[in-house]
């Protein structure tokens, strides 16, 4: 059996290079089909009544006129009279007809009669959240109130929040469904082709069998597309009804609404240390909403394991569309308020946060030699030990510098996922798993995982991916992804070979153990001069191809995955003191994730978290109207995200040593999107003297703190 | 979005022939980036469309001794792109420059510019211009008003005028030229814009039966070409200003002979700010001097209960469009 391992990187002829993306051309030629670019013979398009309500009861719905209307070819009730709706935007009834625009004038043509209930849309005063907010017990780590009393402590205490966000998917969701007699074959817009064949089938009451999904390309998910949704019902409801193919795509406004958010958090948080900076104790008082559900309790303290504690988390209902995972759930939203409460001690103290976090590195446990490591090859690249200044004492003028930083981490070991690597008598060689590339890098590292095995170019590797019928290769989320599929690869790959190998050892007059694959040939070790080119070796084959099956985990087989990632992130801003608006000049991040099969496409998911990050900091919230109850900014143009132009200079740094190679593959998709906010916001304390406590970071409230003064 | 008939004839005769004595009966379709995307939303659901585009005489930018006339389907990238304009009217240059989508400067002109909706988004949410509840009590005074008016607010309108070139078009005295079939009539642009008072009324006093075919600006001499608009906007890329600013100013001996002071996004209409002007008029432009005047443009600023920011805003987009435009001439 062959040792099952990674390839040392001086040996190592793909991996861990820097490979642009396999599909990137098809991306940017408009090759690679969407769902959102399905089209079936004979398709329709469905459209969805929505309750433009936060709360009520529908008293009665009339669909007879939307049904009348020429072109309609049916309705479908979602949620009948009798049923309380919950937030604005939920479904209420589909219809499908020969084109959009029938579709949309049948919605409208849609009688329902509703009574309005009293809502709750808005959380941050929870004050006003009545019985509406659901306090969870107490949490007590040693004992804080010995450690805040005590004589020498120095404590500070600030209120810092960060509001609800949504996905902003570029493709929303989405599905096509059509059925042939009691089969069904959807074309979903999902981080979970194969998840969605079961929940499909349970809705539907056929058996799993009759689902086939297939997806080739996904525009976007960041956690909130594993489902198959009301409306993916819905639309195969419709489909059987007519016996056509029926295509149904969320528009903006519902996407921004009911397709997910990532949940609010607002804490009062005191923390304490002894006069040299030693953390000592914390205590926090928090809440969150994640809709009805009432959201998410961020871990907190975040990474710092604060010698006592005290935890009081109250999670608040409101009518508004559900929460569904983030980007790294829950973290941003812990290391917030943590990196923001030790900012502010660190002011409160008149230290460098950097020496501050460095003393107490301690409090990290396992992973704090590499956070120590870590924060100083971030502190060398953004120069912050020249550059850093105590509050507010940068610059002169109106526009102020200031810098800040944040530490995360985040689990991403490999998922459970099953791979078909065949090598057939050409030499081409396929890779089959049933998962799916939502932008990740996903396709590239399969293929560079296979090519390196096998000692073949990419071009030679064909690959199966986003279809049911493949090998189960798991949903992508969790940054679970890379490690599950890349494992799985290698060693269906290292299997496929040394049955290659045994097929072909005699005719070069040898047994396999002493064969290897090299740049294209297979050649005896030892002996270069002995061995076939690839070509030759698969075509002694004959017609029958070798195929074998790889899957993750397999404990006989190497741990080719581990877990735990971290980095450090720092950013420079500067702030308009007189308008309140910060730009952020540059990013530093630096990063861990074991062993990388893809320097670049791993330093783009760096890349594009920092701008993610940029967004949810300075731009982006859910602006809920309490009087109406209605998201008033449900699009993009007053729901901002960071453009272009707002992306500043950014340096990634990704942390590879023989360390990390031991590792394994880990997860790296959401770790970076965790740091943005605090780093940022700190550097905003940093430049200006003030703390703006809640993302994000508009001019409105940079201008509210500034007039309010404070902790300088 | 309701069916509509669509036409588009290339003459102006014709066009205005077209449309009808309500808005209901038609619509002029320019770039159409505010039209059609108001129709989808069903805020707007005009029975025809009158495409104004292949119309060619409502195109171009002509240059005469007396005014500059800059037809209304010239686009916001074509202002940008004109290197007379630019020196004579640079305030014009910076307004447009602040659009920073290259697709809406390339199809939105510069007549829909003007005449484009608010942004309110209430109204956008179809609460109506003057954004009601169903017991028709105002929603903004109390609701999220952090985009709102801060001047010119007492009700029944709260929105603000959303486009980026009046400020800078008013300031240096252009006019807009109407044309109802039969004749044609210049109407100053401060006069153009209205503060609704009722369902009925539009923020503009353009008739359903007229079109915007030239924008008319004075010529200015050499040595007087001192304008510069200041938009606050959060983001670099495409945003709409927070609040703005522009400035026109006629030097002699290196003081204030006359100066317009025009706001932008504060009120239902563009702001002139007279005030502001008193204080600059036979002064020499200073830093001092520039913060005063953005004081006084604002010292009537009626804040609602989340906008008293943009106070703040406009105070320093007039500080920064007066010592802008006064490099200008430096
Ligand atoms: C996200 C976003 C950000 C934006 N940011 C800015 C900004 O910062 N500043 C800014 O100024 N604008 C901004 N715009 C608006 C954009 O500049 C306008 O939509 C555009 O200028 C309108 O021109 P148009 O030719 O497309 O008008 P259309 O959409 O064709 O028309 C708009 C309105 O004007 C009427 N109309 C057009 N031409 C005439 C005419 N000749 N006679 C009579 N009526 C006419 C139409 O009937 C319609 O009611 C933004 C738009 C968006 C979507």
């Amino acid at each position: 059996m062959p040792d099952y391992n990674w390839p040392e990187p001086d040996s190592a002829a793909l991996v861990g290079k820097r490979i642009s993306r396999v599909d990137g051309p098809a991306k940017v030629t408009g090759t690679a089909k969407y769902t959102y670019d399905v089209t079936r013979p004979g398709m329709l398009y469905a459209k969805v009544l929505r309750s433009p309500y936060a709360h009520c009861r529908i008293v009665s719905i009339d669909v007879s006129a939307a049904e009348k209307l020429p072109g309609v070819e049916a309705v479908y009730v979602v949620q009948g009279a009798g049923t309380e709706i919950h937030w604005q935007g939920d479904d209420i009834a589909a219809v499908a007809a020969v084109d959009e625009q029938t579709a949309e004038d049948a919605v409208q043509n849609i009688k329902v009669q509703y009574k309005q209930l009293a809502h709750l849309v808005q959380e941050e005063d929870l004050s006003k959240a009545g019985d509406r907010a659901k306090p969870a017990a107490e949490q007590v780590v040693g004992n804080p109130d010995e450690a805040f009393a005590a004589a020498e402590a120095v404590t500070v205490e600030g209120y810092y929040g960060t509001s609800v966000v949504t996905h902003c998917c570029l493709e929303s969701h989405g599905f096509v469904a059509e059925w042939e007699g009691d089969t069904l074959t959807v074309y979903p817009s999902t981080q979970a082709v194969e998840r969605l064949t079961g929940q499909f089938a349970e809705a539907l009451k056929i058996p799993a069998t009759n689902v086939h999904t297939m997806m080739q390309y996904v525009g976007g998910g960041f956690g909130s597309k594993f489902a198959v949704d009301r409306w993916g019902i819905a639309a195969a409801h419709l489909a059987k009804q007519t016996g056509k193919p029926v295509k149904l795509m969320l528009e903006r406004a519902p996407e921004q609404m009911v397709a997910g958010n990532r949940p609010s958090v607002y804490a009062k948080v005191k923390i304490a240390a002894k006069p040299d900076g030693t953390l000592t104790a914390w205590e926090s008082d928090s809440w969150s909403t994640g809709g009805m559900g009432g959201g998410g309790s961020p871990p907190m303290p975040y990474i710092w394991n604060f010698p006592h504690q005290r935890k009081r988390h109250t999670a608040v209902s409101i009518n508004a569309g559900s929460a569904r995972a983030w980007r790294a759930p829950n973290h941003p939203q812990g290391c917030y308020v943590t990196m923001c409460s030790i900012e502010d001690l660190a002011a409160k103290l008149k230290m460098d946060p950097l020496d501050l976090v460095l003393k107490n590195i301690a409090l990290t446990g396992e992973r704090s030699e590499l956070y120590r490591q870590e924060l100083l090859k971030a502190a060398e690249l953004m120069e912050w030990k020249r550059r850093w200044h105590p509050r507010a004492q940068g610059s002169p003028g109106p526009v102020k510098q200031g810098l800040g930083l944040a530490l995360h981490t985040w689990a991403g070991r490999g998922h459970a996922a099953e791979c078909r690597i065949t090598i057939h008598p050409d030499g081409y060689v396929e890779v089959s798993t049933c998962t799916q590339d939502i932008g990740t890098g996903t396709r590239t590292v399969i293929a560079i995982v296979a090519a390196e095995t096998l000692g073949v170019p990419m071009e030679m590797v064909k690959l199966n991916i986003g279809d049911n019928h493949l090998p189960p290769g798991g949903s992508s989320g969790g940054s679970t992804t890379v490690g599950g599929v890349s494992s799985s690869t290698r060693r269906a790959a290292m299997d496929a070979r040394e049955q290659l190998f045994a097929r072909i050892a005699s005719g070069l007059g040898t047994t396999a153990e002493n064969l290897e694959t090299v740049n294209g040939t297979v050649r005896v070790k030892n002996d270069p001069s002995k061995g076939f080119t690839w070509k030759q070796a698969a075509a002694k084959l004959g017609v029958n191809p070798v195929s074998a099956m790889g899957k993750n985990p397999d404990e006989a087989k190497g741990a080719l995955t581990s877990s735990g990632v971290g980095g450090v992130q720092m950013a420079d801003v500067s702030v308009d003191t007189e308008t309140g608006v910060v730009r952020v000049n540059k990013m530093v991040a630096v990063q861990d994730c074991g062993l990388i099969v893809d320097m670049k496409t791993a330093e783009s998911q760096v890349y594009g978290a920092m701008i993610m990050g940029i967004g949810y900091t300075l731009f982006e919230e859910r602006v809920m109207d309490e009087i109406t109850g209605r998201m008033l900014n449900p699009n993009m143009e007053f729901y901002k995200l960071a453009g272009l132009a707002d992306t500043p200079e950014m340096v990634v740094h990704m942390w590879t040593d023989a360390e990390q190679q031991k590792r394994g593959v880990i997860g790296l998709g959401e770790p970076p999107t965790i740091s943005p906010g605090a780093a940022i916001a700190n550097a905003v304390a940093n430049a200006t003297g003030v703390r703006v406590p809640t993302l994000p970071l508009t001019p409105d409230k940079v201008l509210a703190a500034l007039e309010k003064g404070g902790l300088a | 979005m309701q069916a509509f008939e669509y036409a588009a004839p290339s003459i102006k005769q014709q066009a205005v022939a077209l449309l009808g004595n309500t808005w209901e009966d038609a619509a002029v379709f320019a770039g159409g980036t505010d039209l059609i995307s108001s129709m989808k939303d069903n805020l707007l659901a005009p029975k025809r469309l009158v495409d104004i585009k292949g119309i060619k005489e409502l195109g171009g930018i002509d240059f005469t001794p007396a005014a500059v006339r800059i037809g209304a389907l010239v686009t916001l990238e074509q202002l940008l792109a004109h290197p007379r304009l630019g020196r004579e009217y640079p305030g014009i240059i910076d307004a447009a420059a602040g659009v920073t989508s290259p697709q809406l400067r390339s199809r939105g002109t510069i007549a829909g510019d003007l005449c484009q909706r608010p942004r309110c988004w209430y109204y956008r949410a179809g609460f109506g211009l003057l954004a009601k509840d169903k017991d028709g009590k105002p929603l903004v005074p109390n609701g999220e008003n952090r985009y709102h008016a801060i001047l010119g607010n007492q009700g029944p309108a709260y929105f603000v005028n959303p486009s980026s070139l009046a400020p800078v078009l008013i300031a240096i005295g252009a006019k807009v030229r109407l044309y109802n079939g039969s004749s044609s009539r210049d109407v100053p642009l401060e006069q153009f814009f209205v503060t609704p008072k009722s369902d009925a009324e539009r923020e503009n006093v353009l008739k359903p039966n007229e079109i915007v075919t030239d924008i008319i600006i004075p010529a200015i001499p050499a040595g007087e070409r001192l304008s510069a608009t200041y938009e606050v906007r959060q983001k670099e890329a495409l945003d709409w200003p927070l609040a703005a600013a522009a400035v026109a100013l006629r030097m002699n001996g290196g003081r204030v002979q006359s100066a317009r002071v025009v706001l932008g996004h504060v009120a239902p209409v563009p702001w002139g700010a007279p005030d502001a002007e008193k204080v600059l008029t036979g002064k020499r432009i200073t830093a001092d001097l520039a913060i005063e005047a953005g004081k006084e443009s604002v010292h009537q600023a009626n804040p609602l209960s989340k906008n008293a920011y943009k106070v703040q805003l406009a105070r320093v987009a007039v500080k920064r469009a007066l010592l802008r435009a006064a490099q200008g001439g430096a």
